[in-house]
């Protein structure tokens, strides 16, 4: 970016060396047309927050959500984080659910820009596992299904 | 990727600074030619984006690059025809195919044209086509992925020129034979029996209209001449193609001199609606012949090669009206169709004029059989029967003509180093323009279409000597970007690029990047060798073969310690990237192989294959900075001698069993 930034300084200033040195030989320098005006901006994608009252929890568990949360934790997540308490790259599970609320594990995993930007909790973490959670695609079902898995293996029934 | 361009930047700022200061006011030479506002005009604030992306062929780089208008920024070399060690296309055993043919493994080629996917005759977004000029093939580049996708050898061709041009609505693909060739079974004869033993081909490749997969519809035989550039009709002419062509002498030496002789060669005008339907009736013959078919796929992650053994020959002997000849003035190289479809424009390298055809009058001329003769059994058309006119004294040697939407044509002019505008109708020479130095080809955004977008023409030079800060005997190419919308083109910026760029189309950018993918998905990936999630991590022995499949994500590999591999192994590291976050590649590398890296996208598997040679412990480590621990993403490989007895064992940190026994042999 530093670099980026020095290079069109240089184009600019040299733009208006050009000018300064030729003076009247050289055609006058209108308003510069805003070719950029034309172009947009990738958004950044993020999820859509969820808020407190986007989710319910149910008792008993539903063993069918159970059973797929735990299939994208091992595509997904198992390499970061154990089941256990013990951290890998990022923090074990092993009772995530109560230390943390749901909305926050689920805005965690779907939203993890948001809350490195703005979560003082994530931030923490940031700076005890010196990596960035990835952003690993992860729906607003399936993390809901991943938290599923997360209270079962918390010992919820 | 990203150190490049933030050289580009570096290097067009550096060239920016030097304009300036050795500018001075010096009212003659090169960088007079540059108005004061050229720098705002080019100027694309940190941030934000460019107007259009530019496709540029990169010559016998082998490659295609892509760069942003109107900054001139390079973003991404696409390897097509070369193999490229940093992305491991050609080196990962996915991607080995993709550069198979019937000769074998070719490394490297050379990529002259563009062409673009239209719809309805303009710009649709979806893929570009580049030729391989020295073992015959057309390649085909998803504009999802930016990454080859498909490419088709072409049997009876020998350079590979006159290609790849594109019909209104991507029906076909073409690809001319420069170098006529013997054909049939018999390939053993004396060159200088060239009248009698060698024939020219022109192919048409048809193009799956969702899939955009190419299969070789049918190829039509002709005198052996050489073909150079081609462009397809549009709107009326649309059913038609035009092809230049040269050494209508049938020369086969010293051609510098020896296809010089007439004063006019041809432009081939095909009736490729006609040849269609003379092929489903049945009127061509099928021919023995061996070509590679090569296929990426985007679930598997992998390329497969077939080889094709036979092609659908038309001869117009047994196909009447369905190719045409047209005398053009000395060797016609660029051979442009202007957007109404109605003008074709012929230029004679060699020639004092522009000739410009008139399909109506082309039409008549069939219509009324206004022949002047025939070329190997071919009708002629008269000269002055199909020509709309002439321009008078354009410059010297005219090569290329690219269109906007208001009725101007932009013809390059090699020998005179300039862009000459002129009126299509009128014939008028309106404007020219100095390129520094001899210009080849040009483009216009959208300038071979039927709705360009103007705004700007690019020269892309075959000189550049003094144009940037002296490297030594060998230079960056060179290429300039000028201003259109007024009535005086204004150079604006020059920016260097790889190989020799050849033809070039640039697109809006918003075309493009809306589809622009940012991940594989990993639930998608089909690849037999995937990973898929760490439970899968594993290594396992087939006979001498050791498969170890690998997952990487932020910051570790596993597995990462791996034992048991003895000397005479095969070692295939199957590296699968869990990650599902744009622009977090893994790369991946092993001391000593003689081979490249791997360079892993989100959520796909790529294998690179290793033969140890010596006894001992081997680094490997991810090679594209992924994260704050990307210097902690490591392992060890242990070789032992032949006979060892390591039992093969393999471990993620601390928390993975010592060893598993089930992988044991």
């Amino acid at each position: 970016m530093k670099l980026k930034t020095i290079a069109a300084e240089a184009i600019l200033t040299a733009g208006w060396l050009s000018l300064i040195s030729c003076g009247g030989g050289v055609q006058k320098d209108e308003k510069p047309v805003d070719v950029q005006e034309l172009t947009k901006n990738q958004p950044e994608v993020h999820g859509t927050e969820i808020k407190e009252g986007d989710i319910t929890l149910g008792t008993p568990l539903d063993q069918k959500m159970v059973g797929t949360g735990k299939s994208t934790y091992e595509l997904k997540c198992q390499s970061c984080h154990r089941l256990t308490g013990e951290k890998l790259v990022g923090p074990g599970w092993k009772d995530v659910t109560k230390r943390r609320q749901p909305v926050w594990i689920m805005n965690m995993i779907t939203n993890v820009d948001m809350m490195l930007e703005s979560d003082a909790e994530a931030q923490k973490l940031l700076e005890q596992c010196m990596v960035r959670m990835p952003n690993q695609n992860i729906s607003k079902d399936e993390a809901r299904n991943v938290l599923e898995y997360m209270r079962s293996n918390d010992g919820e029934k | 990727m990203k150190h490049l361009f933030s050289k580009s930047m570096l290097a067009l700022s550096l060239i920016a600074v030097g304009f300036a200061f050795m500018q001075g006011c010096k009212p003659k030479g090169a960088q007079s030619a540059v108005g004061g506002d050229a720098a705002a005009k080019v100027y694309v604030a940190p941030g934000k984006y460019d107007e259009f992306y530019n496709f540029v062929s990169g010559g016998f780089s082998g490659q295609m690059s892509v760069y942003g208008l109107p900054s001139g920024r390079l973003f991404r070399v696409i390897p097509v025809f070369s193999v490229d060690p940093e992305k491991g296309w050609g080196y990962s055993e996915e991607t080995k195919p993709m550069l198979n043919t019937s000769h074998g493994f070719v490394p490297w080629d050379d990529l002259h044209h563009i062409a673009l996917s239209v719809t309805d005759g303009a710009h649709d977004g979806r893929w570009a086509f580049g030729n391989a000029n020295n073992t015959p093939r057309i390649a085909r580049i998803d504009m999802k992925t930016f990454r080859t996708a498909e490419i088709i050898e072409i049997p009876n061709s020998a350079g590979n020129h006159s290609s790849p041009f594109i019909t209104e609505n991507s029906e076909y693909v073409v690809a001319g034979t420069r170098f006529s060739v013997p054909i049939g079974d018999n390939q053993d004869v004396p060159i200088n029996t060239y009248k009698q033993n060698f024939k020219g081909t022109v192919s048409f490749i048809g193009v799956d209209k969702t899939s955009g997969k190419m299969n070789i519809s049918f190829q039509i035989l002709t005198p052996g001449i050489n073909f150079d550039l081609a462009r397809a009709g549009k709107g009326r002419s649309a059913g038609w193609f035009f092809f230049s062509c040269y050494n209508s002498e049938k020369a086969n030496t010293l051609l510098e001199v020896n296809a010089s002789q007439k004063d006019k060669d041809f432009i081939m005008a095909v009736n490729w609606k006609k040849a269609e339907e003379y092929a489903k009736a049945g009127k061509g013959v099928k021919k023995a012949v061996k070509y590679a078919h090569n296929t990426y796929d985007d679930a598997t992650h992998s390329a497969t090669s077939t080889i094709e053994n036979e092609v659908l020959v038309l001869d117009p002997k047994d196909c009447p009206d369905m190719v045409y000849f047209m005398p053009c003035p000395k060797s016609p190289h660029g051979c442009d169709t202007d957007p109404t479809g109605e003008y074709i424009v012929g230029s004679g390298k060699l020639a004092a004029v522009i000739p410009v055809f008139s399909f109506a009058k082309i039409e008549a001329a069939i219509a009324a059989k206004n022949y002047d003769g025939e070329y190997d059994g071919i009708p002629v058309l008269k000269y002055d029967a199909v020509l709309h006119g002439e321009v008078q004294k354009p410059g010297l040697g005219p090569l290329h003509t690219e269109f906007d939407g208001n009725g101007n044509a932009y013809t390059s002019f090699f020998v005179s180093s300039e862009i000459v505008k002129w009126n299509i109708k009128d014939l008028k020479v309106l404007d020219r323009v100095p390129t520094y130095y001899s210009i080849g080809h040009l483009c216009v955004p959208g300038g071979p279409t039927k709705k360009p977008h103007g705004k700007y023409v690019i020269a892309y030079n075959k000189i550049t000597k003094d144009r940037y800060l002296p490297t030594g005997p060998e230079l960056t190419q060179s290429a300039q970007l000028y201003s259109i919308d007024g009535d005086k083109m204004k150079l604006l910026l020059d920016f260097p690029t790889i190989g020799e760029p050849h033809y070039a189309e640039a697109i809006p950018a918003d075309l493009i990047m809306k589809n622009s993918q940012k991940i594989f998905k990993i639930e998608e990936n089909k690849n037999p060798f995937a990973a898929l999630g760490d439970n899968n991590a594993r290594v396992e022995r087939k006979g001498n073969e050791i498969h170890v499949y690998m997952t990487s994500i932020r910051s570790h590999f596993t597995p990462d310690n791996i034992e048991g591999v003895k000397l005479g192994d095969v070692v295939y590291f199957h590296v699968t990237n869990l990650e599902q976050d744009w622009d977090v590649p893994h790369g991946f590398a092993v001391k000593g192989a003689n081979n490249a890296e791997l360079l892993i996208m989100p959520g796909e598997t790529q294998t690179l294959k290793w033969v140890p040679e010596k006894v001992g412990v081997y680094p490997m480590y991810c090679t594209d900075f992924c994260s704050a621990l990307h210097q902690e993403m490591q392992g060890y490989i242990r070789v032992s001698p032949a006979g060892s007895n390591v039992p093969l064992t393999f471990s993620t940190g601390k928390t993975e069993p010592a060893a598993t026994p089930g992988a044991q042999q």
